[in-house]
């Protein structure tokens, strides 16, 4: 357990409807003691950036098949600067190339987890790197 | 195998004194520490299997001959010496120009059939205009809005000559209607163009999640294009019924058989509420199913699936046309299974999923490449993949004898028990008053995140064991793969307002007044949805105006 009442967003952007892992992962990261608010599918950047907020999370997971991370990922980017909300950690995850990696640590996205990472190394990734927001 | 007491009793009597005098000695002393075996799907199995384990086997009432009832042995009196199975690869990128440079590629290459994988805006039944379709033109498939664009997707191919496959789903009725418009354009009837359309709108809500409107008027569409085809394109499958996506999303073999065989029953309930006769329409529904890792139980899953179809349509709906019987299907080597790590390995495991689906007896299959976890497939990729259906065909010298697997002890009664274990699960959604409810219920949904759940802790506890990832890792080497130019979205864009500026738009506005009409009154839309895209009406303004009379589906969210 992790103590302190970690909340995570899990969201999913673009257009696919593959929500195998997203559901995996929201499963397992309630099993590890986080509080998972999922989001459904096919949501848009706003949508996200407005229930990150609105639910008080502390750290977004974005899950994305469809190969449009590069387009929506820096819309969810700039939408949380907006609102004042970047102090939220965002990671990634799905059918994202690693030569994409560069440019997402660019834009903001703390970490992206390749195809193949373990639900644990996620749930370990959000214990050492996260912390309830004030 | 017949039963005869004495030799029975004998029989019973050395294999106990096999397994505990021979084999359970033996492992005892071997270093393996594994303590149980089961298959992809957790299913245990045993370490040998003989003519015990088939009492009561009967050769013509379970397996009888090729072509004959129950068809476990194959559909067809002469399997792949009639015919080869349609080497069919599932292709679509960037713009229509692109994916018809691809198609002639596959077809000098030797595939024999296409089949057009469409980007999300299209399978959503968004033009690419739409707010939410940024980002995603021309990446997950070939971006089509109007009949222009499906007229350069088929330039130069003879319609009268090529089966097309076309997974789409929600606006199937709209895509297929531009197909059947390109084919007359070509001077082809519609009475010979041959193809199916996926059209398979229950496993979107079960396992694939790209739905439109309600189940009540998806279904009403899909019966709209069962009745419209059997009279006016009477050689196309108007739904290929799918458990590829139901797998895909993490169930276990079993319930890839059952759920996919429900929904099957249930378009054929709904089709004959309709007043369509069983033998009309049945015998132009297909199925597709996903060929994984575990190669026999895979084999046992596709011989089950034939002998379960057939008894359904015999004694569930006193179909008289042994055609009604036949389970006709397409198989895709799984997608999950391809691993990112050290993805040469992926030509491997397509290879032995490719098997498994040629001796299970699929009609047509594709093979995935080996850098689709990455990006749809380069053309050096996609080759291999072909290649590999090529072999197994000419080489492999699996296709000299029909179901070479057939009367294994070992198959039979994998079969025997997938067969048991699946009607278990149709008996269970008929008592909950069919799929579509059962799906309001959340139930295959819920079953299915279980599997998927299940599967990925036995990964990491690494009792399941996938080379590369979780045994066997090496330091990653990046392999080149196909980058979707975000030129493309211009290119296509362009194109998109051309034809608004340049068609008629007064007509347009009136064909689809006349749709919607067509659809409040509960007629068969499938002439009016024809109309509309003969005048240039694009996509998104077809669904849009069907979305007003249907409504959107919203999800149930569960995990």
């Amino acid at each position: 357990m992790t103590g302190e009442n970690i909340r995570v967003l899990i969201a999913k952007p673009g257009l696919d409807g593959h929500d195998r892992g997203a559901k995996v992962i929201c499963r397992s990261l309630r099993d590890a003691g986080y509080e998972v608010i999922y989001t459904g599918l096919r949501r848009t950047p706003d949508e996200i950036v407005n229930a990150a907020v609105q639910e008080d999370v502390d750290v977004v997971g974005l899950s994305i098949l469809s190969g449009a991370h590069n387009v929506l990922f820096p819309k969810i980017m700039d939408l949380l600067k907006e609102k004042g909300a970047d102090d939220i950690a965002v990671i990634a995850g799905g059918i994202i190339p690693d030569k994409d990696i560069p440019f997402l640590e660019k834009i903001g996205i703390s970490k992206t987890f390749l195809p193949g990472s373990s639900t644990q190394d996620i749930a370990d990734w959000i214990k050492e790197n996260v912390r309830k927001r004030p | 195998m017949k039963k005869n007491s004495s030799s029975e009793v004998s029989l019973k009597h050395s294999f106990s004194h096999w397994k505990a005098e021979k084999y359970d000695k033996a492992l005892k002393k071997a270093s393996s520490k594994k303590m149980e075996y089961t298959t992809i799907s957790g299913k245990k199995i045993k370490e040998l299997y003989t003519p015990l384990d088939l009492d009561g086997f009967d050769y013509l009432k379970q397996l009888s001959f090729p072509g004959e009832y129950p068809y476990t042995r194959g559909i067809h009196p002469t399997m792949y010496r009639g015919r080869l199975w349609t080497m069919r690869q599932f292709s679509g990128f960037g713009t229509a120009e692109d994916t018809n440079k691809r198609y002639k590629y596959l077809l000098s290459h030797g595939q024999t059939g296409l089949s057009v994988a469409f980007h999300l805006p299209t399978i959503m039944g968004f033009d690419s205009d739409h707010p939410l379709a940024q980002g995603e033109i021309g990446k997950c498939g070939v971006a089509i809005d109007s009949l222009a664009d499906m007229e350069i997707l088929f330039n130069e191919i003879p319609l009268d000559k090529i089966s097309t496959s076309m997974t789409i789903n929600a606006p199937a009725a709209v895509l297929w209607a531009m197909y059947i418009a390109v084919a007359e354009k070509q001077g082809v009837s519609p009475k010979v163009i041959s193809g199916t359309i996926q059209n398979d709108i229950l496993k979107e809500y079960i396992a694939q999640k790209t739905f439109i409107f309600p189940p009540e008027p998806s279904m009403k569409l899909i019966v709209d294009t069962f009745e419209y085809g059997s009279q006016e394109v009477p050689r196309w499958n108007t739904i290929s019924i799918s458990g590829y996506h139901i797998r895909e999303a993490g169930s276990t073999a079993v319930q890839e058989l059952a759920f996919t065989l429900r929904d099957g029953i249930e378009y054929v309930e709904w089709a004959q509420e309709r007043g369509l006769d069983v033998e009309e329409f049945v015998p132009r529904l297909s199925f597709f199913f996903n060929a994984h890792n575990d190669f026999f139980e895979e084999v046992a899953k596709f011989r089950a699936a034939r002998r379960i179809w057939a008894e359904v349509m015999k004694e569930r709906f006193r179909a008289k046309d042994q055609r009604c019987g036949w389970l006709r299907f397409h198989t895709q080597t799984s997608g999950v299974s391809l691993m990112a790590q050290q993805p040469y390995n992926n030509v491997v495991r397509v290879a032995i999923q490719a098997l498994a689906a040629v001796l299970g007896g699929s009609q047509s299959l594709h093979t995935n490449s080996l850098d689709e976890t990455y990006a749809l497939p380069s053309e050096e990729a996609v080759t291999i993949a072909l290649r590999t259906q090529q072999i197994i065909a000419h080489e492999s010298g699996v296709i000299n004898c029909i179901d070479p697997l057939g009367g294994s002890y070992f198959i039979e009664k994998l079969t025997d028990e997938m067969e048991r274990d699946a009607k278990e699960y149709i008996r269970k959604i008929d008592d909950m008053g069919g799929m579509v409810k059962a799906i309001e219920l959340g139930f295959p949904q819920k079953e299915i995140a279980d599997s998927a759940y299940l599967y990925q802790k036995a990964v990491e506890k690494k009792e399941k064991i996938i080379v590369g990832v979780n045994a066997y890792e090496m330091e990653h080497k990046p392999i080149p793969f196909l980058k979707i130019d975000e030129a493309v979205a211009k290119q296509h864009m362009a194109r998109l307002h051309d034809v608004k500026k340049t068609r008629n738009n007064a007509q347009v506005g009136e064909k689809i007044l006349d749709l919607k009409k067509a659809a409040s009154d509960k007629q068969n839309l499938m002439p009016y949805i024809l109309s509309c895209v003969k005048s240039y009406a694009t996509l998104g303004e077809i669904m849009d105006s069907l979305r007003e009379v249907y409504g959107e589906y919203q999800e149930p969210i569960t995990y």
